[in-house]
């Protein structure tokens, strides 16, 4: 048996068990890395100093150390600062920018003994739904070659679904954990806003970034998501909720009442929308209750999205000003350059009313709308992507035609609720994911429903075939 | 046609730095002049990626002091905005401030008026807090002209108050400038040294086509204005604003419109000169920070800070003229800052206990400012009695000095005479100087204010 294959729970045991030790494991990715990283380019860069950690860890895990994560390789994207790791965001912008502090999320899963084989590519500052926009190579999907991986944590997805790390790091702005989830066939976490610290990690989308995982299994992203959630005073947007122990909540007994809205339907390939439905039967046979609802807004939540997250793309990307990170403007990428365009324009006198403020009116009706849904459900359910997975360059010299990727994911982003992909059967030889959204600070709830079908389906069973 | 003259219409923006202990949304020191370059900064102040900022409660609390001490209502929600404008100071490209949403709005300010007793009221349209931003250095390194750039200044609590342009006079806007100086240091929030930059001065000037005839309170707005910068004295505040209302009346005269720009003030010069001219308003696409949640502040959360205002210059000098009968001059320079009030409180309460006319108490603090700093009150009172004694009321004495006073101090005459009354203050000064402290010095008051009045 391979352990690289393992999941973070199989992992754990086995440390436990001295079966296997931090080394060995870490050797073995680092291994499997070298042999089809370059075919998958899944990471920006990878750390051999890993193993030396590792050996480190194992002496502290023989002296009795509980902590967490001990000894366990991640892979973080390559937006999360890291002290002393080049932290590039897959553009060329910031390609020797070597960060003085860890990003929040970072630091926590340090002290809970996690190590760093390397940082994963992505769609350059989280702009992209295919992990095409990138300055690093092109991610291939370890499934299909020659199709995207989803984005923008295209590497996070690609490096777990290839069994290079056990578990990655993720920012979902408007899908970007959940969309490379579901066509890598793991679990993709985007947990409440104000959920997990976004200090630390360069900016997107202020309002609408939330920091999450990427897992093969759902019992490993509540169990990391214990690990990274909680307030910090550095982000004023993280919120004194106590964190529960999400690996507990979950094994709680729990029958959801889940709305399935028909917008989430509309103009789906038939043969996603035939796999959703086969997930939403499976619960119901698990004693879960499924009810039809309709949340009209949803069709206009991409519309305001698009106008919300580039405003604020605009000015955050303002500071890469050419006169302190070493690389000038002319570097950024063109999508990059649109979404600065497009922000730009929005936020301009004469303009503000009809796109910024008018998006933020609609902002406001959508959140009430989920609102008012959560007062007679406890979960909403449908597709991730609209489609299966496409070839490399099939859309990506059509903006609009992308953008149509996000329809399904960023209504969670721009009402701040948490929201998951669990891998349900594949189409066509594709792998496909399963969306599940919940009320502030619920994550429990999509946890304990999402391990209902991940039980009965045993996707993380299915590996890729490298090459 | 005849009747009709140019009336200059003038508001204020002035920034305050707070004197906080950090900075306005990290831990950084808030106190930087004078600290070497790039020692108090962080991934915060410095914009790095990533890295976000939480506002200081002391400086919202400490702005709403400020709104409070100027008649403001205070906003029961309030935000912060991003205003954007790329400048090599200001690291994240954006500026956070206050747009739309500002904490106070609608204050106003007494003024003494120049022309009647009545005191004009300057209204204050808002007061805002914001980040100052880091400072250029204009260097020659290797022979080269280098800009160098110091963020120790970067995300230092900035006040903004504005007022409505109710000012007529360089003098007026002068005054109103100067209170408003004593009121924030009254309130311990900011040192306000214009040297040091904590509190720096910008003028709108222009001038309005009046005939007297008509109301002079309300004058049209004209549809221009001049705005002036790098003002870091009052006495330059007073110049460029007279500077500027000649110059614009020469080109009305001319019937010229003068430009909508913005000047500076430039000392070696003694004039304002052009800085920028744009054809269109800058557009800083303010929009609000997403970083920061919007703020709520109770009633009471307002009221505790109401009941932590302090008594303030124009309140003290009310009370300290009901009580001890003292002229308005004398109270201006006993108010003129906390430390002189603190004394002259103490030494009145004991003049008092001690039967000496407080009055004389207050001349002698007046005319003797430089030395109060190394006596204690009871110690002044002490050397004040025992000088009484030898205190010389004798007419043709007190004559003799005042007239020796008045022919050194041609100036102050002069600006007493065209009505400027605190200009008084030396002269007394002169003649008390002459009598080596020995004059009685309401007597000598007395002498010289009938002798200048013919």
């Amino acid at each position: 048996m391979d352990i690289t294959s393992l999941t973070l729970k199989e992992i754990k045991e086995a440390l436990d068990k001295k079966d296997i030790s931090s080394y060995e494991l870490c050797l073995a990715c680092l291994k499997r890395i070298k042999k089809f990283n370059k075919n998958i380019h899944s990471f920006i860069t990878v750390r051999e100093e890993v193993v030396k950690e590792a050996k480190i860890a194992d002496v502290e895990r023989k002296k009795g150390s509980k902590k967490p994560l001990l000894g366990i390789p991640f892979g973080i994207k390559d937006n999360f600062l890291t002290k002393g790791i080049k932290t590039t965001s897959a553009s060329h912008v910031l390609s020797d920018y070597i960060p003085q502090y860890d990003s929040t999320v970072v630091s926590k899963l340090k002290s809970a003994g996690a190590l760093i084989i390397g940082k994963t590519n992505l769609d350059a500052w989280g702009h992209g739904s295919s992990g095409e926009h990138t300055d690093y190579g092109v991610t291939n999907n370890p499934y299909a070659k020659g199709y995207v991986t989803g984005g923008s944590s295209s590497g996070s997805a690609a490096a777990v679904a290839a069994d290079f790390c056990v578990a990655a790091t993720g920012s979902d702005t408007g899908g970007s954990n959940r969309q490379p989830a579901s066509y890598c066939n793991i679990v993709g976490l985007k947990p409440s806003y104000g959920r997990v610290s976004r200090y630390g990690v360069i900016a997107m989308a202020s309002s609408t970034d939330c920091m999450g995982l990427l897992t093969k299994t759902v019992w490993d992203s509540a169990y990391i998501l214990s690990v990274i959630a909680g307030y910090d005073r550095l982000d004023s947007t993280s919120k004194e909720v106590p964190v529960p122990d999400y690996v507990q909540e979950m094994n709680k007994p729990f029958k959801a009442k889940i709305g399935v809205p028909k917008e989430f339907f509309d103009g789906i390939d038939s043969h996603v929308s035939k796999k959703v439905e086969n997930a939403l039967s499976i619960l119901e046979k698990k004693g879960h209750k499924l009810v039809s609802i309709s949340l009209p807004y949803v069709a206009y939540a991409y519309p305001i999205y698009a106008v919300v997250q580039t405003s604020e793309v605009s000015a955050n990307l303002a500071r890469f000003d050419g006169i302190r990170y070493g690389n000038g403007r002319e570097y950024f990428g063109d999508e990059a350059k649109r979404r600065i365009m497009i922000g730009t324009h929005s936020l301009s006198s004469g303009y503000a009313d009809k796109y910024y403020k008018q998006a933020m009116k609609g902002r406001t009706l959508l959140i009430k709308e989920f609102e008012k849904a959560y007062k007679k459900i406890d979960l909403i359910a449908g597709p991730v992507y609209p489609f299966p997975a496409f070839k490399h360059g099939e859309r990506e010299t059509d903006p609009l035609k992308m953008y149509l990727s996000d329809v399904l994911t960023v209504p969670a982003n721009l009402t701040g609720h948490p929201s998951i992909s669990v891998p349900i059967e594949f189409v066509n030889g594709f792998p496909t994911g399963f969306q599940l959204i919940a009320p502030h600070f619920s994550e429990s709830r999509m946890f304990k429903v999402g391990l209902d079908i991940e039980q009965e389906l045993q996707m993380y069973k299915v590996k890729p075939k490298l090459w | 046609m005849v009747n009709e003259y140019f009336l200059p219409v003038i508001g204020l923006e002035i920034h305050v730095e707070l004197s906080t202990n950090s900075k306005m949304f990290c831990a950084c020191p808030a106190k930087h002049f004078g600290i070497p370059p790039n020692t108090q900064t962080c991934p915060i102040c410095l914009g790095l990626p990533g890295a976000l900022p939480s506002a200081n409660e002391k400086a919202i609390k400490d702005t709403i002091l400020i709104g409070l001490a100027l008649n403001c209502q205070i906003a029961r929600t309030s935000k912060f905005d991003r205003k954007q404008y790329f400048y090599p100071d200001l690291p994240k490209g954006y500026q956070i401030s206050q747009y739309d949403e500002p904490i106070s709005v609608n204050g106003r300010l007494e003024v003494k008026s120049q022309k009647s007793k009545v005191k004009d009221v300057i209204r204050i349209r808002r007061v805002h807090i914001e980040e100052d931003t880091g400072k250029l250095i204009h260097k020659k390194v290797n022979g080269e002209n280098i800009t160098l750039v110091d963020f120790n200044r970067s995300g230092v609590p900035l006040v903004e108050i504005v007022t409505e342009a109710d000012m007529h006079s360089a003098q007026e806007a002068k005054e109103f400038a100067q209170r408003l100086q004593r009121i924030i240091r009254y309130l311990g929030v900011s040192d306000c040294d214009m040297e040091k930059g904590s509190m720096r001065l910008e003028a709108n000037i222009s001038l309005t086509k009046i005939n007297p005839k008509s109301e002079i309170r309300n004058p049209k707005l004209p549809n221009y204005k001049v705005e002036v910068k790098n003002i870091n004295s009052f006495r330059f505040l007073e110049r460029a604003i007279n500077y500027e209302i000649k110059r614009q009346t020469e080109l009305l005269k001319e019937e010229v419109t003068p430009r909508q720009e913005t000047r500076g003030w430039s000392e070696a010069d003694n004039a304002t000169i052009a800085q920028r001219y744009k054809e269109t308003e800058a557009d800083y696409r303010y929009f609000p920070e997403p970083d920061i949640p919007p703020m709520e502040f109770s009633v009471s959360f307002i009221n505790k800070i109401k009941i932590s205002l302090p008594e303030l210059p124009e309140e003290i000098q009310d009370r300290l003229r009901k009580f001890y009968k003292l002229p308005q001059d004398y109270l201006d320079v006993l108010t003129k800052d906390k430390r002189t009030l603190e004394f002259a409180e103490k030494a009145l309460k004991l003049a008092v206990s001690q039967k000496v006319d407080p009055r004389f108490v207050a001349s002698a603090i007046v005319n003797q400012k430089a030395d109060l700093e190394r006596k204690s009150p009871e110690k002044f009172i002490k050397e004040l009695l025992d000088k009484k004694k030898e205190v010389v009321s004798d007419e043709p004495t007190l004559e003799k000095w005042v007239q020796e006073a008045i022919s050194e101090s041609s100036q102050a005459v002069a600006d007493y005479k065209s009505g400027k009354l605190e200009a008084l203050a030396p002269v007394i000064g002169k003649a008390m100087q002459l009598s080596k402290g020995r004059a009685n010095p309401v007597l000598v008051k007395k002498l010289l204010e009938s002798k200048l009045k013919n």
